[in-house]
């Protein structure tokens, strides 16, 4: 755990507590079997509204709290452990940062104050394929009369069903494949020719296919520069990845946790099987994995904070060390748990399957390690 | 980070240290040595051999040589901030402290443990030596037949009124050969369980009961020795901690060790020709986009600088939450293991990226940053052996750390 100061320790303690008693995994379960098509409680979301949690990152001027990445980070971790639903990663973190990072002063007044009372949801809609590929845009925005019209369609987008308005990655110049000619625009979820339809995945969260079918918004609408939107769309993911990792070291910590409680009570043989060596320094290496992998994640939430100019090299590390390590423990979850894993019943089972959507949102470790490799220089 | 670094330096007036060392430094530290690396022993050869000795009494005046032992005991008195900023300002100039590796085991593991454990009396005795550079110590801790399960020890020490006898044989002893002074584990007590019955002694060397035989070892160094103890003097004096108190002592030890075998370096230290992946560059190649030509060598080289930077992150995150003041501790035998894995895939990564230059053992057909890696490649494989296996490091972050129970014998 990073040096927190008083008032990070004070968040970090109020959101463990909360998510402990109001958002546990069971209120995950019970949002499952009922099958809510937004795929996240609105009491549980208006909750962190009321906590202040959705202006973290927003300065005063703007009614938020402007506490930093490293603190907002703090709070994923929290609802990474019990798996807690919520448009405060895609609305609170990407959204808001889209707007911090690339907004006008006009834009910003708009929005973010809305962003921080929770009445309007903002999401980043960018793939458009299986994989995560920003560069590979093709939806199509073409400039008529004063503003611009958008059309193609968008996959995956996070709490893409509970949006009120989108930040969508659109092609205004180059070739798909090109980072260059790609513009962000801000699109309101009822703008004529916007439809969804919402995604059933392993994990039961919330994702959409959003079809933008000429759909025409003003010139006010662009977010940064026309043509030369991708140096922010980079530095956007970058503050998504980097609150994805810190939510997936919450839930690789639980999914830990879970195994090495079962390790000390489970008895085979005659005795737990914690005491068996060949778990046992499975276990050790599971936790020697999270303390190495936990030092990415701070590094880059706190490069974030401090405007370090490796925040893209530190966000990739993270994403991709937290990736692995994820990835790790779901496995050694069911594995050491053996059949009782298996059960619906069980927990085990949610962390699994939420730990590859995880992996896979911004670029899975094979995106990163690429990533990484390019700007290292080789 | 880099903020609250700023921050801790004003506020502790390190800025005024720095400059201090900065002048002491252009008054004493020999231009010739700039950059030199000792030899692993600590010495330099002929050409800078009377420097270094200058160099190293120089620093050991000024406490220098272990900054952050305590005056009275021929340290320096200097806080964890302090020690970081004289040592980026000997960086800086391209100053190395023999020191440490003068003192063979000295400064990094018997020092530390004699601040703990030791007598005012020893302190006096045995620290300053240490500190100056000029007394090299070694440890006699494994035998042929206690190695990871070093508790089965059995060099036995016999207590003759004011002295102890000493007879048994240890292994490993590095520097045994070329040292003046031996911390030794040895059995006190064979009545007791086999921790309860062990004590640890400290001995000179030079004397008849003691004798060593270098171990050459596959990378064909001979940094190891065989120690003979055919009855060996100790003074009773010389007992560091409680007699049949020594597994702690030990444990203790080891944590130092551990702590010193933490840094996920090229084993030696040597300076490097550059980043691994610029040397990959030289010996592959690269395709069109610049990329390394060789997809799978590429993907594998991402993943080890991922983990060394994991564990550079980790290191400093360890360090700023001990506010500037790293406990040995825990963490110690998480950071070895990760260190030894980093340090031995990097020489692997290097003997493959160097292909078939990568297996030369002497001659001009290889440049000597090939003849140095299959040295150290070889080397290497010691270090996930030594100071506690990486298995003994999972027994005890699974038992310590975990809370798991410990693996019995029966089935």
């Amino acid at each position: 755990m990073a040096a927190l100061n008083e008032e990070q320790t004070l968040i970090r303690d109020q959101a463990k507590s909360w998510v402990t008693e109001q958002a546990p995994v069971r209120q995950f379960r019970e949002m499952r079997d009922t099958q809510i098509e937004q795929a996240y409680a609105p009491e549980a979301f208006a909750a962190m509204v009321d906590m202040g949690w959705t202006g973290i990152l927003v300065p005063e001027a703007y009614g938020g709290s402007d506490l930093g990445y490293l603190t907002f980070g703090l709070i994923l971790e929290e609802l990474g452990r019990q798996l807690t639903a919520s448009p405060l990663l895609a609305s609170g973190l990407v959204g808001t940062s889209a707007l911090l990072l690339g907004g006008s002063e006009e834009q910003k007044q708009a929005w973010l104050p809305k962003l921080v009372d929770g009445s309007a949801i903002l999401t980043l809609a960018v793939d458009e394929g299986p994989r995560h590929a920003p560069t590979k845009a093709a939806l199509t925005a073409v400039k008529s009369g004063g503003g611009f019209v958008l059309d193609g369609s968008k996959t995956m987008v996070l709490e893409g069903m509970a949006a009120t308005f989108f930040v969508v990655v659109a092609r205004t110049g180059g070739e798909a494949g090109s980072d260059d000619g790609l513009s962000l625009f801000l699109v309101p979820a009822e703008a004529k020719g916007v439809s969804r339809s919402t995604r059933s995945t392993a994990d039961s969260r919330g994702y959409a296919d959003v079809t933008f079918a000429k759909v025409e918004v003003g010139s006010d609408a662009l977010l940064g520069k026309l043509d030369a939107g991708y140096p922010l769309l980079d530095a956007i993911l970058d503050r998504g990845r980097a609150g994805l990792a810190a939510e997936m070291l919450g839930t690789a910590s639980q999914a830990f946790d879970m195994t090495l409680e079962y390790l000390k009570t489970r008895k085979q043989f005659g005795r737990v099987i914690g005491s068996f060596q060949a778990l046992g320094h499975r276990a050790a290496d599971m936790y020697s994995g999270m303390e190495l992998a936990r030092s990415c994640v701070e590094a880059a939430l706190q490069a974030i904070d401090s405007d370090a100019d490796n925040v893209a090299e530190l966000c990739s590390l993270a994403k991709c060390k937290m990736g692995d390590h994820l990835h790790l423990v779901s496995n050694e979850l069911i594995q050491m748990h053996g059949g009782i894993g298996m059960t619906d019943e069980y927990d085990a089972g949610f962390y699994l399957k939420r730990a590859r959507a995880l992996e896979a949102i911004y670029g899975n470790q094979a995106f990163h390690r690429e990533r990484y490799a390019r700007i290292l220089g080789y | 980070m880099t903020a609250s670094a700023t921050k801790t330096e004003q506020g502790s007036g390190l800025e005024g240290f720095r400059a201090e060392v900065r002048a002491w430094l252009d008054a004493h530290f020999p231009p010739a040595l700039e950059g030199v690396v000792p030899m692993m022993e600590g010495g330099a050869d002929g050409k800078h051999a009377a420097d270094m000795t200058a160099w190293r009494d120089h620093l050991a005046e000024r406490g220098w040589g272990a900054p952050h032992w305590p005056k009275a005991y021929g340290g320096a008195g200097l806080d964890h901030a302090h020690v970081r900023a004289l040592a980026q300002e000997m960086g800086r100039v391209g100053a190395i402290n023999p020191i440490p590796l003068l003192a063979g085991m000295g400064v990094t593991m018997v020092g530390p443990t004699i601040l703990e454990y030791g007598s005012e009396e020893q302190k006096k005795r045995h620290l300053p030596g240490i500190a100056s550079g000029k007394v090299r110590w070694c440890l006699g801790l494994s035998e042929p037949n206690a190695g990871s399960d070093l508790a089965s020890l059995g060099t036995l020490a016999e207590d003759r009124g004011d002295h102890f006898v000493v007879n048994g044989q240890k292994i490993w002893t590095s520097g045994a050969d070329i040292s003046q002074w031996c911390g030794a584990l040895v059995r006190t007590d064979k009545t007791v369980a086999k921790h309860k019955g062990i004590s640890f002694l400290m001995l000179p060397m030079d004397q008849p009961g003691v004798r060593t035989r270098p171990i050459k070892l596959i990378s064909g160094a001979s940094p190891f020795c065989e120690t003979f103890f055919d009855d060996a003097r100790a003074e009773k004096d010389d007992l560091l901690g409680e007699l049949n108190d020594g597994w702690n002592v030990i444990k203790r030890l080891l944590q130092h060790e551990r702590a010193s075998q933490t840094s996920a370096g090229s084993p030696g230290g040597r300076k490097k020709a550059g980043a691994l992946q610029d040397v990959a560059k030289r010996y592959v190649g690269v395709d069109g986009a610049g990329r390394l030509d060789d997809p799978d060598l590429r993907s594998r080289l991402t993943r080890h600088l991922m983990d060394a930077a994991a564990h550079k992150l980790t290191a400093e995150r360890i360090a700023a939450e001990a506010k500037g003041n790293p406990q040995v501790g825990a963490a110690a035998s998480i950071m070895k293991n990760s260190a030894t894995g980093i340090t031995q895939a990097r020489s692997e990564l290097l003997l493959e990226i160097m292909g078939q230059q990568g297996f030369g053992w002497e001659g001009d057909a290889y440049d000597s940053e090939e003849l140095s890696t299959v040295r150290e490649w070889l080397w290497g494989k010691a270090i996930s052996i030594y100071g506690g296996s990486a298995e003994v490091q999972r027994n005890i972050i699974s038992k310590n750390i975990l809370g798991l129970p410990e693996t019995t014998q029966k089935g």
